[in-house]
């Protein structure tokens, strides 16, 4: 078992403390962190998963009962490579709401009584944590910070050996995380501001990666170009590509050419199926090379799409598309992916 | 007057779990959604598509838009953030924030489309409603600026008032006889309602009377309290947020009001016979999820549902079993060149029935927890959907 903080070099991502997922809306970034998070959680690590929007997202994952704004456990991370029970360590799960930050926050630093009320009762909750501009992201990534810097203080609370966040969408990410220029032009000095600046310092740090998820279309590789550049333009370091729900790979590129063109051999596939114990009528034929084209149509431009994400030069990561959904199970099986490619 | 109803303070109000009922067996389907009625009769004035993120909203509204104007109807589709070669088949080269003929229209009808620009939508209507030097001193205003370019829910907040503003001149100038409405790729669809609600709430909030109190009442109403807060306020966000935030606020205050109206204006529309709500969905949990939530709210608020489109699901071509395709493709030998290909092709086939089976057990699941909501499902097309022709195919399988 490593120690805590240790740096474990059998992975991509040595030395990193923070693991950010982003994509574009309905990619599977939730379904990634949470799979990140148990692959990260093998060999006795302890990892916290954190989401941000208000969604419960992880909870229904992990299929628990909605999450406070408190830490729980919601898995015991999978048994190591090694299979020694009592290796594997666990992922904890905590669901930030801004107003909780800000109130936790505000009563760490000013142990306010009576204008911790006050200022729910005038409003200045609402307004600091939905139209102040940035302060918002401020509170969510400040949590997050605190999670990760945990380590080197307190005694009660506990420690992490990762922390994984369920982040924003790629459009909205390089925004959500350069908190610094969000507050710049607005909040120029006050203790808010220096929250920004430890941020910004811990994002800007080896200890955080941004991995971004994608599915091979178009629209979400392009956001995932989009957002690439916007990170290295904010200084923001940039992660993995992770391709999910990639299809199986049922027919080789001569079967998958052939199918494209028509040219697959009816009589001898007629035969086969016969061999394989299949009752063969014309329909079924028919229907079987229909699909083998249009799997192999879209095949094909998914193969566009991976070269497009190629040209981004940075580590790519496959997950499957299983075919009977995601659940617990499911989430198992894709962070033993992650560990066989070395993302974690 | 129209009560636009408010949210929960902290979040979205929302049942906490599915609530949905277990299936009742293979009977329970939903009545089916006739799409071309809906585009032929002309008492629909507006379609708005909306649904959780990703799921083909755009796609969807461009193909019943062309699909009306080419059974003779004056449309105008109003789509957000449309995939760029989607764009350009429509001839949207540039984002200026008005509706352009689309060509290529079979028939009698039109078509004319746009892209919401949403700062832009923002700084005219102040410019449209404030005094010129205001209005300059209002766009300049660092708050505003990030109020309007990033804050989020503008852009629902935006594409409610482009609709309203659309949906103005129609009636004026007699344009278009139908607008179909696009929404943003927000993570719930029920953002697009109540984003406006929660911005000009905001806009209109304690804490911003607040700060106006000062310049406006006698100085005593500034009580103890007031003083507290205000002062932790400075300290916590820097007494420069403050200035800006009163700076914008003395602006726009008389604008507000009218925001708000046009805002409920169009709500009030919203619920009216002449709209028709589409609800689109992937046939994934989450997607089905959104749009239950959704179905429940619209019949809350009593605005007019038409019915539930699910798209890209899975339809094999054959009729096989998923387990007598597996057990064939097992008994046939890797090594031999065909063999192998015929094993694929038995594979593919069966990840497709696996596929429909969950996509079928979700969709009765909502049919059984829904049962009036009529809906269509349209398969997931090879390719993506990203001309005329495209949308076309899109609009026929959306009519049956
Ligand atoms: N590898 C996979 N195989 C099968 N289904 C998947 C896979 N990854 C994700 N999904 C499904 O795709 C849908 C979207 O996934 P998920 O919720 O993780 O995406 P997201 O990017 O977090 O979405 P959002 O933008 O709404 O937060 C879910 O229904 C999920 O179960
Ligand atoms: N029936 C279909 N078959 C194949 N591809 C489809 C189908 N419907 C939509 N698509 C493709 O799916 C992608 C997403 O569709 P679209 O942009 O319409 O979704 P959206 O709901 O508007 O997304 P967002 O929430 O990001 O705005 C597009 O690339 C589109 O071409
Ligand atoms: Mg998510
Ligand atoms: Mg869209």
């Amino acid at each position: 078992m490593s120690p805590r903080g240790s740096t474990d070099h059998s992975t991509d991502w040595p030395g990193v403390r923070l693991h950010v997922v982003t994509g574009k809306g309905g990619t599977g970034k939730s379904t990634v962190a949470a799979s990140l998070a148990l692959a990260l959680a093998s060999r006795g690590k302890h990892v916290l998963l954190c989401e941000v929007e208000g969604r419960q997202g992880i909870a229904q994952l992990f299929d628990v009962p909605p999450l406070p704004y408190a830490e729980r456990r919601v898995a015991h991370g999978p048994d190591s490579a090694a299979g020694q029970p009592g290796q594997a360590g666990d992922v904890y799960a905590l669901a930030i709401d801004p107003e909780s930050a800000l109130m936790e926050y505000l009563s760490m630093y000013y142990r306010l009584g009576r204008a911790g009320k006050l200022l729910d009762r005038f409003g200045v909750i609402d307004f600091a944590t939905t139209i102040a501009p940035g302060v918002r992201d401020v509170l969510l990534t400040g949590k997050v910070y605190e999670a990760v810097h945990r380590n080197r203080r307190g005694k009660n609370h506990r420690q992490y050996d990762a922390v994984v966040l369920d982040a924003p969408p790629t459009g909205r990410i390089a925004q959500f995380l350069d908190v610094n220029s969000e507050l710049a032009g607005l909040a120029k000095v006050g203790p808010l501001r220096s929250q920004a600046d430890n941020v910004m310092s811990l994002l800007r740090s080896r200890l955080t990666t941004v991995h971004l998820v994608t599915v091979l279309e178009d629209m979400p590789v392009q956001e995932t170009a989009d957002g690439i550049a916007e990170l290295h333009r904010s200084g923001l370091p940039v992660g993995g590509v992770v391709v999910n729900q990639v299809r199986s790979r049922a027919l080789d590129d001569e079967d998958r050419e052939q199918a494209m063109a028509g040219s697959l051999p009816r009589e001898a596939i007629e035969t086969d199926l016969v061999k394989a114990g299949v009752d063969v009528t014309p329909q079924l034929v028919d229907g079987l090379l229909q699909e083998a084209r249009e799997h192999a149509e879209r095949r094909a431009l998914e193969d566009s799409q991976r070269a497009r994400i190629a040209a981004l030069d940075v580590p790519t990561y496959d997950l499957g598309r299983l075919p009977d959904g995601i659940d617990l199970g499911g989430l198992y099986e894709l962070a033993a992916d992650l560990i066989d490619q070395g993302m974690a | 007057m129209v009560t636009v109803p408010r949210r929960t303070k902290y979040g979205p109000q929302r049942p906490p779990t599915m609530r949905v009922a277990p299936p009742r067996g293979p009977t329970v389907s939903a009545p089916d959604l006739d799409v071309d009625g809906l585009l032929d009769d002309r008492a629909n004035r507006i379609i708005v598509c909306c649904g959780a993120g990703g799921v083909g909203k755009t796609t969807a509204s461009a193909a019943l838009a062309l699909r009306a104007a080419e059974r003779g109807r004056r449309v105008c589709v109003l789509t957000i953030d449309p995939a760029r070669r989607l764009a350009q088949s429509m001839g949207l080269r540039e984002l200026d924030n008005m509706p352009r003929e689309v060509s290529g229209i079979r028939g009698t009808g039109s078509l004319d489309a746009m892209m919401l620009d949403m700062k832009r939508t923002f700084d005219e209507v102040v410019e449209a409603h404030a005094p010129p030097a205001k209005a300059e001193q209002i766009l300049a205003n660092p708050f505003y600026i990030a109020l309007s370019s990033s804050f989020a829910g503008t852009q629902e907040y935006m594409a409610m008032e482009k609709l309203g503003q659309l949906h103005a001149e129609s009636v004026r100038a007699g344009r278009w006889d139908l607008i179909v409405v696009d929404t943003p790729p927000s993570r719930s669809a029920l953002d697009f309602l109540d984003a406006p609600e929660r911005l000009s709430s905001l806009l209109d909030g304690r804490f911003i009377k607040l700060l106006l109190a000062p310049t406006r009442g006698p100085a005593r109403l500034l009580s103890a309290g007031v003083g507290l807060v205000t002062a932790t306020v400075s300290k916590l966000l820097g007494a420069q947020v403050l200035r800006d935030v009163q700076a914008f606020v003395a602006a726009f205050d008389t604008l507000f009001g009218g925001f708000r109206q046009r805002a409920e204006a169009t709500y009030a529309l919203l619920q009216t016979r002449g709209t028709a709500f589409l609800v689109v969905a992937a046939a994934e949990p989450d997607a089905l999820r959104e749009a239950a939530y959704f179905v429940e709210r619209l019949t809350a608020d009593q605005m007019p549902l038409a019915g539930l489109v699910v798209n890209r699901v899975t339809t094999p071509a054959a009729s096989l079993s998923a387990e007598e395709a597996l057990a064939g493709a097992s008994r046939l030998d890797p090594h031999d060149s065909t063999q192998s290909a015929v094993a694929g092709l038995l594979r593919v086939h069966a990840e497709r029935v696996r596929v429909q089976h969950r996509e079928a057990r979700l969709r009765r699941r909502f049919a059984a927890a829904h049962p009036t909501v009529s809906s269509v499902a349209v398969p997931s097309l090879p390719s993506d959907v990203h001309d005329l022709a495209g949308l076309r195919r899109i609009g026929e399988l959306l009519a049956g």
